[in-house]
């Protein structure tokens, strides 16, 4: 924040810092509004909704029910099993990606010259590929009608989609492929950061290889992999796309962004879908809340300051 | 890394490092490649490769029966991620213009604002949308999904620009000036250029958000009046009801896949250093 223009001292302060208020508002203005227009506003809305029994097809029918569809939600066991599901993916997903990022960072910071602009020109390669588009393709290798996988693994009439592990195997790796180079480029600027000289010196006091991982480079960089677990976590705890895709949800494997889509969209009862979107909401705002004070991310890393 | 000359055996090290790393990135667009060249009666074949190269299902796709489903998916998406990204952009370079230029209570909570807007469960947004959109008759049209959009190409604008600006050494302006310039001149000679790399490679990254959205594109859409490409694979069909229509999505998914691939390979630079200074989002 060094470039920010200092107020000068003297009488003149206050209006100086009155013009820099009204005109940094002016700015912002705009974009503020149309974040709010298109955030707060729809949260509100489904808060609104969510306490009305409605169903699209039925209008009439219309009453507020003193929030009956959090009750019928909550003490509905396929919430509990969705939720449980989404999380099993989320912890499973982004700790494979945790380890499977961090290696690839460390292959990029040490690749030789001549490799190194080479991987980073590849490991761009699945960030640039739509999340859907991944989706069919993991789907299409292991599939009974189109996929290699089976014939590979010398089992040609294993159905994967039709068992639950199996099936969640499948997602899970589809969204790893997808995200770990992204995962992997935060790594690398956290790494990039850890002076070398700090490296040096514990090379030169005989410190091993593990010792330099775990008492320099990890506690170096604890602030940058917590911002990448944080955003991670969040991001893979609205899965939609590849469950959308595979699965649709069958052999138990509906995400709670999955579930909220079937009630609304699919069902047209916009009463429960709300509920379930404002408590799915609810338990990302939770998720963060979590991160924040247990594990102190400091978020103004995250800004980039 | 090692300053030292490279043994064979390091050499042999960070050739197979190297290999293991390709095939990771590359397997799947391989394969969704080869599974788009198969002709209908090769989609079955159970193997990687297609016994002979067919672009059936390209044709299919920009001339055949799924063009009518395709093509007009193609243009809705290109033209709603474009004014959506260009939309994100013009707000956001205001934004972030103030937020790293001027002093002002509230910039913090402008930030944190945008952190929080970017963390937002996609569809708690959808479902009152859906239901609003259908009244006002927003459903189905392109504005009704440009506006979402924004909800994905804002935030990640805010950030990534303001991260860029705050690089930007501001006292060239001034300087400028004092070499006898007109603020506009200052403006338009110094700043412009030194501000423009950021502001092109904010662009792609918000696209890419665009471009890669689904969710919003199901919901909120139901022709193909609006609807994008990637809702639109989703209600491709065979050539009969009873044929996988997996070549012609591969072929559609590879057609959406090599503009955002090419433009990633040749900003990758600018890219990276946009996604790691200021963003933190996939």
């Amino acid at each position: 924040m060094s470039t920010t223009t200092k107020p000068a001292p003297g009488a003149r302060t206050s209006d100086r810092a009155r013009d820099e208020t009204r005109m940094g508002w002016l700015l912002s203005g705009p974009a503020v509004l149309v974040l709010l227009a298109v955030t707060a506003y729809p949260i509100l809305q489904a808060f609104y909704q969510s306490l009305f029994n409605y169903r699209l097809t039925d209008p009439d029918a219309r009453y507020f029910n003193w929030g009956y569809n959090y009750v019928v939600v909550l003490g509905d066991p396929q919430w509990w099993q969705t939720l449980g599901f989404t999380l099993l993916v989320t912890v499973f997903t982004v700790a494979i990606e945790l380890v499977l990022g961090f290696a690839l960072a460390l292959v990029m910071l040490n690749a030789v010259r001549t490799v190194r602009p080479w991987l980073r020109t590849v490991i761009l390669i699945p960030y640039g590929i739509i999340t859907v588009v991944s989706a069919f393709s993991w789907k299409y290798a292991f599939d009974l009608g189109t996929g290699f996988v089976g014939a590979w693994t010398g089992n040609p009439g294993f159905d994967w989609f039709g068992d639950f592990w199996t099936a969640f195997l499948v997602i899970s790796a589809a969204e790893i492929w997808k995200t770990t180079p992204f995962i992997s480029l935060l790594l690398l600027a956290g790494l990039a950061q850890i002076p070398g000289d700090m490296l040096e010196a514990a090379k030169v006091d005989g410190a091993t290889w593990w010792q330099r991982m775990t008492k320099v480079i990890l506690p170096n960089m604890t602030a940058s992999i917590m911002v990448a677990l944080l955003f991670r976590t969040l991001d893979a705890f609205r899965i939609f796309d590849s469950v959308f895709v595979m699965t649709s949800g069958a052999q138990g494997t509906a995400t709670v962004s999955f579930l909220a889509y079937a009630q609304t969209i699919s069902q047209l009862q916009v009463g429960l879908g709300s509920a379930v979107s404002v408590l799915l909401f609810a338990c990302v705002a939770l998720i963060c809340f979590i991160f924040i004070k247990l594990f102190r991310v400091d978020l103004s890393r995250a800004r980039g300051e | 890394m090692d300053t030292g000359k490279l043994t064979t055996g390091r050499k042999i090290l960070w050739a197979v490092v190297s290999v293991l790393v390709a095939v990771y990135a590359l397997f799947p667009v391989v394969w969704i490649i080869s599974l788009s060249l198969k002709s209908p009666s090769d989609v079955g074949n159970q193997q990687f490769w297609p016994t002979a190269v067919s672009w059936e299902n390209y044709e299919l796709i920009f001339t055949g029966q799924a063009s009518e489903l395709f093509v007009p998916a193609l243009i809705n998406s290109i033209g709603i991620c474009l004014i959506a990204t260009a939309i994100a952009v013009v707000l956001a370079t205001l934004t972030a213009y103030a937020v790293s230029r001027l002093d002002f209570p509230g910039k913090k909570f402008i930030l944190t604002m945008a952190l929080g807007v970017s963390i937002f469960p996609v569809i708690s947004i959808v479902t009152p949308l859906f239901n609003l959109w259908s009244r006002i008759g927003l459903y189905d049209t392109w504005l009704g999904l440009i506006i979402p959009y924004l909800s994905l190409t804002l935030p990640i604008s805010i950030w990534t620009l303001a991260a860029f600006f705050r690089q930007i050494p501001w006292e060239l302006e001034q300087a400028a000036q004092v070499d006898g310039a007109t603020s506009w001149q200052a403006f338009r000679k110094v700043i412009v250029p030194l501000a423009s790399p950021g502001v092109f490679t904010t662009a792609i990254i918000a696209f890419f958000i665009a471009w890669n959205d689904f969710l919003y594109g199901i919901s909120l859409t139901s022709t193909s009046a609006a609807r994008p490409v990637p809702a639109a694979l989703s209600f491709f069909t065979g050539a009969s009801q009873f044929e996988e229509p997996a070549g012609a999505i591969a072929a559609a998914a590879i057609v959406v896949t090599i503009p955002v691939v090419v433009l990633v390979l040749l900003f990758q630079r600018q890219i990276v250093a946009g996604l790691t200074s200021g963003a933190v989002k996939g």
